[in-house]
């Protein structure tokens, strides 16, 4: 009990993670292989990237549907550049910048015209999505040089670690030290509290939502050309259904719907927890449906286990004797009303 | 805590005043999108003869019958400040269901895919509200696990085996492109239950309470109205219709396959916006949001029929959604500052 008390569900996501990784490596041989790991982090690389900045936006009460069209655009965008100036430097900078504005856009019209971040990037998840198709069209790109596609299966420094350890490092640290030990991670929790306690401590409100729609569109942007290393081609069907297993993993470790809650090492556990999840179930010859019933149901049990636990905690509390009951004092029963459910 | 929060007070029950409101709102947001639909039926069939030809129209209205199906009860669970996001893989695995149940027999099985379907719906709107009312559970969280994970059962259990043509009773075909009056019979089970539901919404006292809820949870909580219940309602309204909806694809296409009403949860959402229901509850009408999955869909006929190629389509999808909740925005903030001035 006293254990139970002390329990932090997105402490235990890592573990639930680790542990995954430990039993799969008794429960199939090929698990914890090199190839295999190599594979599992190329898996799940776009999405951790995403889930870093996405995850910001989430704690400050926002969310951006978008992500999966803006990695798709950039996708695409390398290629056009590639195929019109067969360089390819100044394609992964053309990626990137699309990306950023994407972003922006996203960013300018949340906090200039004052409108929901939902609706605002159903809205754009079309948009993106139709500019890539506008953009490439029916045309066959040249293919990728091999020296930039060769990323991929050249493992660092002649080593299985594949190339995209370095980004996610690299950027998780940077993501989960800006939101966890600087002023910038403060002021976006307390955003995430509430807007309006936070505009009224003198925190630019606008301007840090929009910057966290512009990192996100920037790493939604990254994610794109990661992922066209990862395939060798630009397709503007790429990345379907990925803004949907980012935010699974973000709502899995705990952050919150709501804003102001949620740690970015609990979600880059969650990430690699689906995707170990994902690896040992492939291995043991589970579909691809499969999998995805498996992924809803762990989101679904993942909210309703610590609100089953919370209706338990308060049931028991309403049975003990509150100090004033013990102390013979009469209070009247009180309920609050049910809390805002968007 | 210097101040007692005041009793919340009831919203007027007159329901003359409710009506004589609803009227300005109905002047004011529909009738843009009417217009619009108008414009684009009218520019086009001028540029394209064919367009508005009788197997043009029904083409047209047996699309946008499946979406306004979808968006009906979609409208329900919007105004209540929640979200559907199951609608589409529920479309899906109705219509798998309800072909499975007919197929191989004879005719006169209509009422019988009916039931399937809408069962399934109910299902998964059930175990939505469940989860949603009971557990008070994030809406967005929950409608996205029974999104992938009725998805996943569609997939799995349709797998290499998906229903044809061949294997539906005649009669079920026919009733796919069977007209009545000019209109496809389609449409009109769409327009029949569109009816029903506006004027549940419009006057019943039920249904008003949808809009309280969504106007303001904790205040609609504090005059009584029974919340959970109410929530419950609206996501098997949501999944009915969805189940329903199923029924009509697996009709109109004569077949299903594992990826059935995929990606329709965002399309059915789009329509509801553009038709003026407000993603964060209180305003909207199933009218509305009729007329935005017709308008959406009439565009994309449009553009093929002007040729201009297809994958402009869903820019064009996104960019009106943007324009129609930035108008809102625009409105909304004149009255407000219109009022503010009244007050003063």
């Amino acid at each position: 009990m006293r254990l139970l008390r002390h329990f932090q569900w997105d402490k235990f996501v890592p573990v639930l993670a680790a542990a995954t990784l430990f039993i799969g490596s008794f429960q199939h041989e090929k698990f914890l292989t090199t190839g295999n790991m190599t594979f599992l982090i190329q898996s799940i690389g776009e999405i951790l990237l995403i889930a870093f900045s996405m995850t910001f936006l989430i704690v400050a009460g926002e969310i951006d549907l978008s992500v999966s069209s803006i990695a798709a655009l950039s996708s695409c965008a390398l290629g056009y550049t590639w195929q019109h100036t067969g360089n390819i430097p100044v394609s992964v900078f053309v990626a990137l910048l699309v990306g950023t504005i994407c972003g922006a856009i996203n960013g300018l019209l949340v906090t200039r015209l004052g409108l929901q971040s939902l609706a605002v990037t159903i809205g754009t998840l079309a948009l993106y999505r139709g500019l890539c198709y506008v953009l490439l069209g029916d045309d066959r790109l040249k293919p990728f040089p091999t020296s930039f596609t060769s990323l991929n299966y050249k493992g660092l420094l002649g080593t299985w670690v594949p190339y995209v350890v370095v980004l996610l490092v690299v950027f998780g640290v940077a993501f989960g030290i800006t939101l966890h030990s600087t002023r910038l991670g403060r002021w976006v929790f307390s955003i995430g509290q509430s807007k309006d306690a936070a505009r009224f401590v003198g925190i630019p409100v606008r301007r840090v939502v929009l910057g966290l729609f512009v990192s996100n569109g920037f790493m939604a942007g990254l994610a794109g050309v990661v992922y066209t290393i990862r395939f060798a081609s630009a397709r503007p069907d790429g990345a379907v259904g990925m803004e949907l297993e980012v935010i699974a993993a973000a709502l899995f470790a705990g952050v919150s719907i709501f804003g102001g809650v949620g740690t970015l090492w609990a979600v880059t556990g969650a990430v690699f927890f689906f995707g170990a999840i994902r690896s040992l179930l492939r291995l043991n010859d589970f579909t691809a449906n499969e999998l995805t019933i498996v992924t809803g149901s762990m989101l679904l049990l993942s909210v309703m286990i610590p609100a089953i636990g919370g209706r338990i905690n308060t049931y028991r509390a309403s049975r003990a004797p509150t100090v004033a009951e013990s102390a013979g004092v009469q209070i009247r029963p009180h309920t609050d009303p049910q809390p805002a459910n968007p | 805590m210097t101040t007692v929060a005041p009793v919340a007070t009831p919203p007027p029950a007159r329901p003359a005043s409710v009506l004589a409101g609803r009227a300005t709102l109905l002047r004011r947001r529909e009738l843009p999108v009417g217009i619009a639909l108008l414009v684009v039926l009218v520019g086009t069939s001028i540029s394209n003869h064919r367009f508005l030809s009788s197997q043009g129209r029904t083409d047209l209205m047996l699309a946008a019958a499946i979406t306004g199906m979808v968006a009906i009860g979609e409208t329900f669970v919007l105004l209540m400040r929640k979200v559907d996001l199951s609608v589409g893989s529920t479309l899906g695995l109705a219509a798998y269901a309800a072909g499975t149940a007919i197929k191989d027999g004879g005719d006169g099985q209509l009422l019988k895919a009916f039931v399937v379907g809408i069962a399934v719906g109910l299902c998964v709107g059930l175990f939505n509200g469940l989860l949603i009312a009971l557990l008070d559970l994030p809406a967005l969280v929950v409608t996205l696990g029974t999104l992938y994970v009725v998805a996943g059962i569609q997939a799995k259990i349709v797998g290499g085996e998906r229903i044809t043509a061949d294997h539906l009773p005649a009669d079920f075909i026919s009733f796919g492109v069977d007209r009545f009056l000019g209109v496809p019979k389609l449409m009109w089970i769409v327009i029949a239950i569109g009816i029903v539901a506006s004027l549940y919404l419009r006057h019943a006292h039920s249904g008003r309470d949808l809009y309280a809820v969504g106007s303001n949870p904790p205040a609609a909580a504090l005059v009584g109205i029974p919340v959970r219940t109410r929530t419950i309602v609206a996501y098997l309204v949501s999944g009915g219709c969805a189940g329903a909806a199923g029924v009509l694809f697996v009709a109109r296409l004569g077949g299903v396959d594992a990826n059935a009403g995929g990606g329709y949860e965002l399309a059915v959402i789009a329509a509801c916006v553009v038709g003026g229901v407000n993603i964060f509850g209180g305003s909207g009408t199933v009218v509305g949001a009729l007329l935005g999955a017709m308008l959406l869909r009439t565009i994309g006929f449009s553009l093929s029929a002007l040729s201009i190629p297809e994958f402009w389509q869903q820019a064009v999808n996104g960019a009106l959604l943007l324009v129609a909740i930035s108008a809102d925005r625009v409105v909304t903030i004149r009255r407000d500052r219109a009022e503010r001035t009244r007050h003063r």
